[in-house]
């Protein structure tokens, strides 16, 4: 069963009791949230990920809950909290849904050190992984959106997770957070996805998510490997254009990118390198995003061609 | 007793548990900070853990080799810092464990490297970590007055470079205590390091009183389980030289703390079956009852146990209450507690929350 076999009356039932329970790619996640109003938006955005029973493991038990006290009224806040820590400053109510995507990344970074994860987006063609490491402002988020809405399939829009036994990704699925301009670009690129309501003043501007597709989802548990790693820049008016970049750039790129780089080790360097020694690694500059896709559908028909 | 307890006392508990047991186990093991040590007992013990599971543990034993990782490579730090003018450097509880490889250090997670040093060098010895980038962390001026006045340890400090954070004692107890342990015999006593030179730790009886008092007048009950596990992988080890126990009882007299011994023997072997001599716990009163001691069960079998909700019951906020004031109560005479704790009522500490920064968000 998926959340879209939910009524909407039996989501938000769920989600105010004891938490609606799905499957993110590897980790399974409890939802609980006192806040009626993101319900809505929060069964549409996991519409097509897996409910699991109600004896299965659960990684992250998390949830968001209202300020309490004159709070609830006053200026109302949303509270974060993973089983029952609370670990960050509420923020205003209106940024709940946010806030519970910002809190569960929180929790995968936190609590994964069994995976190297990387601050990157990333998108797949069957196995074949694009890893997208670029600091805010690049125009990841929008490139990885526009990519899961022309025949490439989501991975993961902030945390690109890399098993250390097999250098596989693992994907999760999860909603793309969009912020800014952003929005309407893509409302525009891709109308038939669908992006929750914009809430403004977030301190990274004003943001919505949007829904991975379907295919995305269903896929989810196909690993993939590491096959470029591309360094996106958005930059007004220029033709996109791809440029080779060395190894040891390549290097410093990923392990600058991953969060948990220093507690790995020589893990991690291994992991990287490992990661550099099989991408095709290059710097990306683009203004549009039809020719940026022209190029990463080109690569990938290149990988097919090779392919035995 | 919880799940957690039942599988640190035995590790076969974990041989058949369903999913939703994993699921409850790693939460109560997360809550008591405790994630790596679980992981390698059940490595120990050939236990299958299923994969979920597992990636948790694992998680925490990750954490936990590079915490040690980079707390080796402090003590160097001190080491050579300590070294300008005189001092050993005399390792104290999670970074002595380290050092020494004792088997107290399997999975510790920790946040900070405790040494100690003469009193009289104390100051001294901050004028040296000083000059190597340690600063006293920014309190206000009464918890500075609060600690050079009263405590056994510096206001903890914080490299300015490597954001490490160290705490440097001049005792174990704070002077104002009534029980008063001579620093001087433990220092004494002190042990270097096999392959580590200029680097001391306490010897193991004396490591093993210092955890007993830490942990029967620390306030913050977040540890306190994972306090009991070191000091039961610490009398484990003991126990390996059967004639250590009497020695052990008998530097507890000189060092005035038999009473935290007797606590610490009474809840380690009750909770997580430490094996004591049957003839050493009655003798040192450690099985005994009477009024006072179920007062202090009910306090402390709800605090060392994991804080995780589910092994809750409606008294362990009580119990965690008068467990902080009876740990200020036996280490400050009666008007210092009273002028402490209106302070702390009319100031409170700032809340334990943060905001998430720039980076997490977008790495979130």
């Amino acid at each position: 069963m998926r959340i879209r076999d939910l009524s909407p009356a039996d989501f938000l039932a769920r989600l105010g009791a004891d938490g609606v329970r799905l499957a993110a790619g590897p980790f399974n996640c409890r939802l609980q949230s006192g806040i009626p109003e993101i319900a809505e938006e929060l069964a549409r955005l996991y519409a097509h990920h897996p409910l699991i029973g109600a004896d299965d493991f659960i990684d992250f038990h998390v949830g968001v809950r209202p300020g309490q006290g004159l709070r609830r009224w006053l200026r109302p806040q949303a509270v974060f909290s993973v089983d029952a820590v609370e670990p960050f400053t509420p923020l205003p109510r209106n940024q709940a849904l946010a806030m519970l995507e910002w809190g569960l990344n929180w929790c995968i970074t936190a609590y994964s050190q069994h995976l190297l994860v990387i601050h990157a987006a990333c998108v797949a063609r069957g196995d074949r992984a694009v890893i997208l490491p670029a600091p805010p402002g690049s125009g990841k988020s929008t490139l990885c959106a526009a990519l899961a809405n022309r025949g490439w399939r989501l991975l993961s829009d902030e945390l690109t997770l890399i098993r250390l036994d097999t250098g596989e990704v693992m994907g999760l699925a999860r909603p793309v957070n969009l912020k800014n301009a952003s929005i309407d670009v893509i409302r525009a690129y891709a109308p038939e996805a669908f992006l929750t309501r914009p809430v403004h003043d977030t301190t990274k501007g004003t943001v919505a998510l949007m829904a991975p597709t379907e295919a995305s989802v269903l896929a989810v548990g196909q690993w993939a490997r590491p096959t470029w790693m591309i360094l996106p820049r958005y930059r007004p008016g220029v033709d996109a254009r791809l440029e080779p970049m060395g190894s040891g750039a390549a290097f410093l790129q990923i392990a600058d990118n991953a969060m948990n780089y220093h507690i790995l080790g020589s893990h991690g360097f291994a992991a990287v390198g490992r990661m550099v020694d099989h991408c095709r690694s290059f710097n990306f500059e683009y203004s549009r995003l039809d020719e940026a896709i022209a190029i990463f559908d080109r690569l990938a028909r290149e990988a097919e061609g090779d392919a035995p | 007793m919880s799940l957690l307890l039942r599988v640190l006392r035995h590790a076969d508990e974990a041989r058949h548990l369903s999913p939703a047991d994993w699921d409850l186990l790693v939460r109560q093991c997360r809550h008591a900070n405790l994630l790596g040590r679980l992981h390698q007992r059940l490595e120990a013990a050939g236990i299958d853990m299923p994969e979920r599971a597992r990636n948790h543990l694992l998680s925490g034993t990750i954490m936990a080799e590079q915490q040690h990782h980079s707390i080796l490579r402090e003590v160097g730090h001190l080491r050579d810092a300590l070294s300008d003018i005189g001092l050993p450097l005399i390792l104290l509880k999670g970074a002595a464990y380290v050092a020494a490889g004792l088997p107290a250090a399997a999975g510790r997670l920790f946040a900070d490297v405790d040494i100690l040093v003469p009193h009289a060098r104390l100051g001294e010895a901050e004028s040296a970590l000083m000059l190597t980038g340690w600063q006293s962390t920014a309190l206000d001026d009464y918890d500075q007055r609060y600690y050079r006045r009263w405590m056994h340890e510096l206001p903890a400090m914080q490299h300015m470079f490597r954001g490490t954070a160290l705490d440097v004692h001049h005792t174990i107890l704070p002077p104002t205590s009534r029980l008063k342990p001579d620093a001087r015999l433990l220092i004494e006593a002190s042990v270097e390091i096999p392959g580590l030179p200029g680097v001391r730790t306490l010897a193991l009886p004396d490591l093993i009183l210092h955890s007993a008092s830490h942990l029967f007048h620390e306030g913050e009950p977040d540890n306190l389980l994972r306090d009991l596990t070191d000091l039961d992988a610490l009398l484990r080890q003991l126990g390996e030289t059967p004639a250590a126990w009497d020695a052990l009882a008998r530097r507890a007299e000189r060092l005035q703390l038999a009473g935290p011994l007797r606590l610490a023997l009474r809840y380690s072997h009750r909770l997580l079956g430490t094996p004591v001599p049957a003839r050493l716990l009655a003798e040192l009163g450690c099985l005994k009852g009477g009024p006072r001691q179920r007062l202090l069960d009910a306090l402390y079998l709800r605090v060392l146990e994991t804080q995780h909700p589910s092994a809750a019951d409606g008294l362990r906020g009580a119990a965690r209450k008068l467990l902080y004031i009876r740990a200020h109560w036996l280490r400050m005479p009666p008007h210092l507690l009273a002028y402490h704790l209106a302070h702390k009522a009319l100031f409170p500490p700032q809340a334990d929350t943060r905001n998430l920064t720039a980076d997490e968000k977008n790495a979130a």
